[in-house]
């Protein structure tokens, strides 16, 4: 049974049609790029994966569940975790809390209107073990608009970590970057448990293409190549549509 | 620092009627205290949650109303009409959030605006009800506590409780989650949290605070109208949020402070009191914009930055000359 399945997925903003019937499946475990040029579609079509969009028509199947009509807390639920292009942090809180927070997020504990969250012990020890996985439990308790650029990216991947996903969307992990910060969450990238379904958008090819097993390419909301990285990369459309820029 | 301060805060409150000079200025305190209780039902909804409601007032004289109505009119004993008010008003607050938390932003503010009015329009025109413009009185003997001293320590114990509850809820993962939701809801949804539902919660608990003070508001005037719900009295509430400090524990609370004394000490000596408010509430907004409490805590932290650091300074002149 795939990890997630797309089927004539689409989506339109009024008259602008922005995902044009895409159907593609991904296997358990497996690390799938999503490629495509500025305006391709890729961040509308991870929107609709995690449920910050509905389709226009379409479904979005998750280990067997059609889980096209949930919104994206019920989403995150069944199992799937996400990064954002756009850093979308709790500035003023330190990086322990951020995590707590994420890791709370799937626990029924957080209708709890009483006993500090710093109290729940086992919490604060979980999302100590994350921030350690992205090796940044040594500034745990640094407020996060003191961190640099390349800590809060790794962050952000802490945190859908955090929510034991199934299937971890990132969206551009490596955007804006310096060559070391690169090092540091590429790095991060290849510790990931092979367990995890993981769906990439990324434009830095060297690490992108290193990760990929398999790659989509996009090109004005449609899927104009799917097949594995060589099949992909050698294939004349992804010259003409993709790489050729 | 803060411990401290909730210490000093507290014991000058429990001593302030023995010394204030009589039983008027006591009332003034108690008017503190109520709006002060207010006003932090206004800060849960806009400083935790970010949602800024021009209709909350509404929630204060609903549920003053109602107490008003049921021992008033059908004779109800005060401690029974206290807690089915309360019901009361969480009931209102369930119904107004499915109506009011279908919007955001300006929106919210104007369905919040909508809603007040029309609690309002209801108690000014169902006059076989509520007495229309001329508002209803509450006997003395319907009242919770019978003297003003006796009130002033009832709406202090209040107050105290709430903002207890407060501090901890602010704490917990429920409160973490709804300051969440109000910076980051995009991504509180991603994590797996129901924003809908965080924020329709805190829209019921700041209902239920506000008609706590409603209840505490007819009993320290022994009168309700209109008046009290009308859109003057949810601006002010919100500028006492905005003045003292939104989102912080006791800023409403001064932020009541504020307006209370001025509308009934400086308006005994100058018919202007709403221009010298006005200027008031300029000058705290640009010199301390984040309200007055986080503005004088900052202030208090250079000054002591400050002291030490010269401190140091005079202590390494003395031992340079020693040498």
């Amino acid at each position: 049974m795939s990890a997630l399945e797309v089927v004539d997925l689409a989506k339109s903003f009024g008259g602008l049609h922005v995902i044009h019937g895409i159907s593609f499946a991904v296997m358990p475990g497996e690390r799938r790029l999503i490629l495509g040029p500025n305006g391709a579609g890729k961040t509308t079509l991870f929107n609709l994966i995690a449920g910050d969009l509905n389709p226009s028509a379409g479904k979005i199947v998750l280990a067997g569940e059609d889980i096209s009509s949930l919104p994206s807390h019920r989403r995150a639920a069944c199992g799937i975790g996400r990064t954002f292009q756009i850093l979308t942090l709790f500035a003023n809180e330190t990086l322990i809390r951020n995590v707590m927070l994420a890791a709370l997020g799937r626990s029924p504990s957080r209708w709890r209107p009483y006993r500090s969250m710093e109290a729940d012990g086992e919490l604060r020890d979980f999302a100590m073990t994350i921030l350690k996985k992205v090796h940044l439990d040594h500034i745990s308790k640094r407020q996060v608009s003191e961190t640099s650029y390349g800590e809060r990216r790794r962050l952000e991947i802490a945190m859908a970590l955090a929510q034991k996903p199934s299937l971890l969307l990132l969206d551009e992990p490596l955007a804006g970057l310096s060559r070391e910060e690169r090092k540091s969450v590429e790095s991060l990238l290849n510790e990931l448990p092979r367990e995890l379904t993981i769906l990439m958008i990324e434009h830095d090819m060297d690490v992108a293409l290193a990760f990929a097993e398999r790659i989509a390419l996009l090109h004005n909301g449609k899927l104009l190549v799917d097949g594995t990285r060589d099949e992909v990369i050698s294939d004349r459309r992804t010259r003409e549509a993709y790489l050729a820029q | 620092m803060t411990k401290a301060f909730t210490l000093v805060a507290l014991a000058i409150a429990l001593v302030l009627p023995a010394i204030l000079p009589g039983e008027f200025y006591t009332g003034i305190a108690t008017q503190v205290l109520v709006f002060g209780l207010f006003a932090t039902s206004v800060n849960i909804l806009a400083g935790l949650g970010g949602m800024v409601s021009l209709g909350h007032a509404g929630f204060l004289g609903a549920a003053a109303y109602c107490y008003a109505i049921l021992v008033a009119t059908y004779g109800v004993g005060s401690i029974a009409a206290a807690f089915l008010t309360l019901l009361f008003g969480a009931g209102i607050a369930a119904l107004f959030g499915l109506v009011a938390l279908r919007t955001r932003g300006l929106s919210f503010l104007m369905i919040t605006l909508a809603l007040g009015q029309i609690v309002w329009g209801v108690a000014f025109r169902y006059t076989s009800l509520t007495n229309g413009d001329n508002g209803i009185n509450l006997p003395a003997e319907a009242l919770l506590a019978s003297t003003p001293t006796a009130r002033y320590y009832l709406c202090l114990a209040v107050l105290v409780i709430v903002l207890a509850c407060l501090f901890v809820f602010m704490a917990s993962p429920l409160g973490v989650s709804l300051k969440g939701v109000r910076d980051q809801p995009r991504r509180m949804s991603t994590l797996g949290y129901n924003t809908w539902a965080i924020r329709y919660v805190a829209y019921i608990i700041s209902g239920v605070v506000a008609a706590l003070a409603g209840i505490l508001y007819v009993q320290i005037f022994q009168f309700i109208s209109p008046h009290a719900m009308s859109l003057t009295a949810s601006s002010e509430g919100v500028l006492m949020v905005i003045s003292g400090g939104i989102g912080t524990l006791f800023g409403p609370v001064l932020g009541a402070g504020i307006v209370v004394l001025l509308k009934n000490v400086a308006s005994a000596y100058t018919d202007r009191w709403p221009t010298l408010l006005g200027l008031i509430f300029l000058f705290i907004i640009l010199v301390m914009p984040d309200g007055l409490l986080p503005g004088l805590r900052r202030m208090v932290r250079r000054a002591i930055t400050a002291f030490s650091s010269y401190r140091g300074r005079s202590y390494s002149n003395t031992s340079q000359e020693a040498h």
